[in-house]
Order: C-alpha cells, then sequence, then structure tokens
C-alpha cells in the first residue's frame, strides 16, 4: 500500500512538472508580470494522484476477486469479434441505428443535422481512404487531395457553365479516381515511409496550386454561391436553408450506405484478397500471380472515387469552398479515423468516423480544453486497443463443411 | 524427354559480384530435380531469376508451356511468369500471415481466375459461381496436402511444417507446370522430412507437373530427386542422378574444401 502511494506521489510530481510551463506559468503582457498560478498545479496533482492511487489498486482487484470470473474476461477479450454478438443484439443494434438516422432531421435542429452530415462525410472519406490504407496497405498522407478535386470540379463547373449536383457527382469520383492513378504510377515502386512522403507532398501540391492558381481557382478566397442539390431538376430547394439541410442529409444517408454496401463487397471479393494479401506480402503476392502495379493503381484509383464524391457533396453542402477545408490536418484525421477505427475494418471505419468528428463537436462546452479531451481520448484508444476500436479479425471467407455454398458476410 | 524448364548462359550480376556464372540447366516434364550447393552458391539467386523477381544480367530462360510452344520469360514480371506456369514457394515462409489457410490457397487460384471491379460491386452470377468453383479448389488442394482440418484458422497460428506444407498447397493453386521449392525441409524433424517426401512425390503423380527444389538436406534430395545439379560460386559443377553426384570428385571438394582429398 506505502508503495502504491509513494509510486503515485511520484507520477504526480512528474505531472506537475512536466505541466509547470504550460498550465502555471501566466504572462501578462498589460502589467510585464509573470504570474504563477500555484492552486491549479495543486488540483492536477492531487487529481493524478487520486487517478493513480485508483489505477494500481485496481491492478491488485483485477488479480483480486471481481475479475477473476471468466465470463467477464472472454466478454472483454471478445469483443471485437463480431462472432461474440448474437444476431439478435446485431439485428437490434442496427434496427435502432437506422430508426435513429432515419428520423434525425425530424427531431434534431438544422445545427445537429449539419454536424451529422459532416460525420457521415467523414464515414464516406473514412471508407474510401479504408480502401488504400485499410485493405491494400498503402500509406497515404495526401488523401485530401481527391477530395479537393471533387470540391473544385463542382465548384468550377457550376460557376462556369451552372452544371448541377447530380452529373457533377459522378464527374467528381471519375476525375478523382483519374488523379489517383495520377498519383499512383510515380509511387508504385514506394511503399511505407517514403510512399507516405511522396503522397504527402502531392496534397500539398493540389493545394498550393488551388490557392496560387488565382485565374482558375480564384486562390484563398474561394469559389462561393455553389448551388445546393436539385430535386428532380427544381431548385425547390433554395427557399429554406433548413429544408436544403435536410435534404442534403438524405442524399448523405444513402450515399453513404451506398459506399459501406460497395466497400464491403469489395472486401470480400476476388480483387480485395489480392488487396489484402498486397499489404501482408508484395513478393509473395507478386510470385502468386498478383499484377503489383495493376492492383496498387486500383487501390488508389477506388479509393479517390469516394474522396472525390464527398468533395462534390461537401461543396454543394456548405456553398462555398477556399483552399483552407483541404489542409494536411484533413488528411490526418481522415488516416486517424481508419487507424483508430481498425484498420481493413468497415464498422470500425463508421465507428472511428463517429468518434473523431462528433467527439470534439459536443466537446465544444470546453472550451480551449476540446483538443486536449480529444487528444486524451485518442491515445487511450490507441494504448488500450491499438488495432482500433473494432479490430478486423473475421476472414473474408470462412469454409464450412458439408456445406455447398461459403459462409460470406 | 520433353524439357519443360529451359535455362541457357544464365548470367547474375550484382554490381562486381558474379552471383550466377553461364549456368545451363533443363528440367523435364514430370521430373524431379534438385539443385544443391554449400551456402551462398546462388541457388537462391537461379530462383529469383527464373521467377521474375530478378532481372538476369544475361542468358535465356525458356518454358515450355506445351512440347512445341515456349515462351522466353526471363525480364519478365513475377506475375507474367506465374501465369506462363512456374510457381515456387520461399525459403524463409511468406504467406498472408493474417489470413487464413484458405484466403493463402484462394489467392494463389488469382492468375487463374478473373472476377473485376465490376463483379465485385454487383456478384453478378459469373463472380459468384468463380468464387464458388475457387473455395472448392482451394479446399480441395489443402486436403492434397493435409491442412483440411485446419482451413480456417489463420496462418502464423499454423505449426512451422504446415506453414510449409500451405505454402505449397498455395504455390500448386496457381496450377503450375514447374513448381520450384527453396528448402521445403527446412527446419523440420525427420518424421516431418518423411512426410513431406511422400507429399512431394504424390503431388507429382497427382498433378503431373515437374519439380525443382533447392534442399540441404541430402537424405531428402538423394530419395526424391531423378537429377541433380550442383552449384558452387554461382557455376554449375555437376549433374547427373544421386549415384553420380555421390561419388563425383568435384562436388566432395566443393562441400568439404579444397584441401581435403576424399
Amino acid at each position: 500500500m506505502i508503495d502504491t502511494l509513494l509510486k503515485s506521489l511520484r507520477t504526480a510530481l512528474w505531472f506537475m512538472f512536466l505541466t509547470f510551463p504550460i498550465l502555471a506559468v501566466r504572462i501578462d503582457s498589460l502589467k510585464n508580470a509573470v504570474t504563477v498560478r500555484w492552486p491549479a498545479v495543486i488540483i492536477l496533482g492531487a487529481v493524478i494522484f487520486l487517478i493513480s492511487v485508483l489505477w494500481h489498486t485496481a491492478g491488485l482487484v483485477k488479480r483480486s476477486w471481481f475479475f477473476r470470473f471468466d465470463g467477464f474476461k472472454q466478454f472483454i477479450q471478445r469483443l471485437p469479434d463480431q462472432d461474440a454478438l448474437s444476431p439478435f443484439m446485431i439485428r437490434t443494434t442496427l434496427g435502432a441505428a437506422a430508426v435513429f438516422m432515419i428520423s434525425l432531421p425530424f427531431f434534431a435542429s438544422s445545427y445537429q443535422t449539419n454536424v451529422m452530415i459532416n460525420a457521415l462525410l467523414y464515414v464516406m472519406l473514412g471508407l474510401g481512404l479504408n480502401i488504400v490504407v485499410g485493405l491494400a496497405g498503402l500509406l497515404d498522407l495526401g488523401y485530401v487531395a481527391f477530395y479537393a478535386v471533387g470540391a473544385y470540379l463542382y465548384a468550377l463547373l457550376n460557376l462556369h457553365l451552372g452544371i448541377g449536383f447530380w452529373i457533377a457527382l459522378p464527374m467528381g469520383a471519375a476525375l478523382a479516381a483519374f488523379f489517383g492513378i495520377l498519383l499512383g504510377i510515380p509511387v508504385l515502386r514506394l511503399k511505407g515511409d517514403y510512399l507516405a512522403i511522396v503522397t504527402l507532398g502531392f496534397g500539398e501540391i493540389i493545394r498550393l496550386i488551388l490557392e496560387n492558381w488565382d485565374r482558375v481557382f480564384k486562390g484563398p478566397s474561394g469559389i462561393s454561391h455553389i448551388s445546393r442539390p436539385s430535386l428532380f431538376g427544381i431548385g425547390i430547394m433554395e427557399s429554406s436553408v433548413h429544408h436544403a439541410i435536410i435534404y442534403m442529409y438524405y442524399i448523405v444517408v444513402v450515399l453513404v450506405l451506398s459506399t459501406f454496401f460497395f466497400v464491403s463487397r469489395l472486401k470480400h471479393s476476388r480483387i480485395g484478397r489480392a488487396l489484402l494479401a498486397l499489404k501482408e506480402d508484395e513478393i509473395a503476392c507478386q510470385a502468386m500471380g498478383i499484377d503489383k502495379m495493376k492492383t496498387k493503381l486500383t487501390a488508389f484509383a477506388l479509393g479517390a472515387t469516394w474522396a472525390g464524391m464527398a468533395g462534390v457533396i461537401f461543396a454543394a453542402k456548405t456553398t462555398f469552398i477556399n483552399p483552407a477545408s483541404f489542409t494536411f490536418m484533413e488528411s490526418a484525421i481522415i488516416l486517424s479515423i481508419v487507424v483508430i477505427g481498425g484498420m481493413g475494418s468497415i464498422p470500425g471505419v463508421v465507428l472511428g468516423a463517429f468518434f473523431l468528428v462528433l467527439l470534439p463537436e459536443y466537446f465544444r462546452e470546453l472550451g480551449d480544453y476540446r483538443m486536449l479531451v480529444f487528444g486524451g481520448a485518442m491515445i487511450l484508444v490507441m494504448v488500450f486497443k491499438p488495432r482500433g476500436l473494432l479490430e478486423n479479425t473475421k476472414p473474408t471467407v470462412t469454409y464450412v463443411s458439408q456445406q455447398t455454398g461459403p459462409d460470406t458476410p | 524427354m520433353n524439357p519443360i524448364l529451359n535455362v541457357r548462359q544464365l548470367t547474375m550480376d550484382f554490381g562486381g559480384i558474379r552471383a550466377l556464372a553461364r549456368l545451363d540447366l533443363t528440367v523435364n516434364h514430370g521430373e524431379i530435380a534438385a539443385l544443391i550447393g554449400p551456402n551462398g552458391a546462388g541457388k537462391t539467386t537461379f530462383f529469383n531469376c527464373v521467377t521474375g523477381l530478378y532481372v538476369p544480367t544475361s542468358g535465356d530462360v525458356f518454358i515450355h508451356a506445351t512440347p512445341e510452344k515456349s515462351v522466353r520469360i526471363n525480364g519478365m514480371k513475377p506475375h507474367r511468369v506465374t501465369r506462363a506456369g512456374l510457381s515456387r514457394t520461399f525459403q524463409n515462409i511468406r504467406l498472408f500471415k493474417e489470413m487464413t489457410a484458405l484466403e493463402n490457397v484462394m489467392i494463389g487460384r488469382h492468375c487463374r481466375t478473373h472476377a473485376g471491379i465490376f463483379g465485385a460491386f454487383f456478384r453478378n452470377r459469373a463472380t459468384r459461381d468463380e468464387e464458388q468453383r475457387i473455395i472448392h479448389d482451394s479446399y480441395r488442394l489443402l486436403e492434397i496436402v493435409g491442412l483440411e482440418d485446419q482451413v480456417n484458422f489463420r496462418a502464423l497460428n499454423l505449426p512451422y511444417g504446415d506453414q510449409r506444407k500451405l505454402e505449397i498447397a498455395r504455390a500448386l493453386a496457381a496450377e503450375p507446370r514447374l513448381l520450384l521449392l527453396d528448402e521445403p525441409a527446412a527446419g523440420m524433424n525427420s518424421q516431418e522430412t518423411r512426410d513431406l517426401t511422400s507429399l512431394i512425390l504424390k503431388i507429382r503423380d497427382e498433378f503431373n507437373i515437374a519439380i525443382l527444389l533447392i534442399e540441404h538436406d541430402m537424405k531428402l534430395v538423394m530419395t526424391l530427386s531423378e537429377r541433380i545439379f550442383v552449384m558452387d560460386y554461382g557455376r554449375k559443377i555437376a549433374e547427373g542422378t544421386p549415384e553420380d553426384i555421390r561419388t563425383n570428385p568435384d562436388v566432395i571438394r566443393a562441400y568439404l574444401g579444397e584441401d581435403s582429398h576424399a
């Protein structure tokens, strides 16, 4: 017990010491004085001390009686495994989620609906990047470039030719896929860190072009007055912003569902298997007759397709875009969604997107501490579930004997 | 005798180092041949050149898909070499570790199947049928190597000997006419090696293919091979039946050192 207390005391002192410069020292520029906020340091120390004591005693408890019984242990261990949940539970959860998603605009405010649109947009981006990073194992840090391609395509077509959302959507997807291949060709030989750096550069190049080629892309001031989606060619949605948001919301829901559908089908297909194999061992993959180049380009193009569509939606949703929306930070967030959700795991990515988009949104009340809490939450996830919230454990195919068909989920 | 693999004057340089020097080698249809030699003799380099992982400096590699038709495969991309009828295993096992045994073998079927993006998204009838066939063919291969009970196990959870067998099954899934095995018995105990010996014979008879293996286990080499090639310092120093090789003075010198007079 004394041991625990001493250890906790040490932890607390360390924390106080390390956070001292940012937490306690305050520079008052008006009075030209430096004040030290001792109470804050003491409170922090006390909190850390308490947490540490609890932590260690919890460790003792874990070894004693409470966590002994196997049911609980097994439950924790099998949590990421979808088999642990009964089909009834899965169906109930999915049903509840569906009802919630469909009815959301009826009880939520425009603000809430907008937040949800944003979250769904990131689900789409996450699922797209998941093809590249999660399935094919190609670390792409410039994913936001394809998002920008889609957004600017729609903005420019709308500005100059008055082309509507529904025509721009497939065009954005196609152009982004083309850019995916364009990026893919020079990086075919690269992998890992090197690939990450080149894709990072690619993302920055696209952003800098948008920022500096004023005549075409309008520079940092961006493009405004982009049309919202129309309904069967009628622009009735222009009348009320609230209705426009609700309409947008349902469009996004449908597109996210179709993304979900297509991406999970891709994963359980011959091409999907080739992508997964490419991630595990490139040389073995080639020796087994898989065309490395074609497979990599397929991954880049498919991943970019969804980013392009998300870009078109983004432009239509905000009706204003500028290069500031397509910074490296966006790529980093999308990548975090994939990593925190669980690389390659489709439900994981959905969960990761909600986690990463909604959490900072609802922590706005915390003000300046919002990002601190957000960062803390990310660290906790990575410490306790290093392979993501919903780890990708299920094989793509399970063989069941005495059965004519395979069990493909 | 129909040759299936025909290698002429194959040379491979790494900078100033000549790893393979004008190597000639022929493997006939339905034959089990072995490539032996001390460590560093260039055996694995030879495999890598033939399978397209390295582009040889000079020389020719021909594969005879049918007696009349031959394809020159040096400089070809590895996946095209595999499609041309040559597949291999690796010295340091290169399975897709996170995937199940079945999935590993299914990857091997990749180059003999066709479903593309469209099929993946829309799962039309042809795609579904093909997927069924892939699963059944793969399962059958796992039965042949004796891994049918581990079909849904992840590769990394299999014991070492089974991983070797799984690699062989995966290579067979690509329907090779010549199977290249790089030290298939490495790290196996004597019982596992005996099992492997009978497995290799079974594969040759069942699939009617040729097998070329690199191996250090002389007992296995002598029992299995009909012909043996011996390499040292990138050159072929001997070729013949196990009996010839056992008594060949050059071979003995290469293995035991210059000074010994056996």
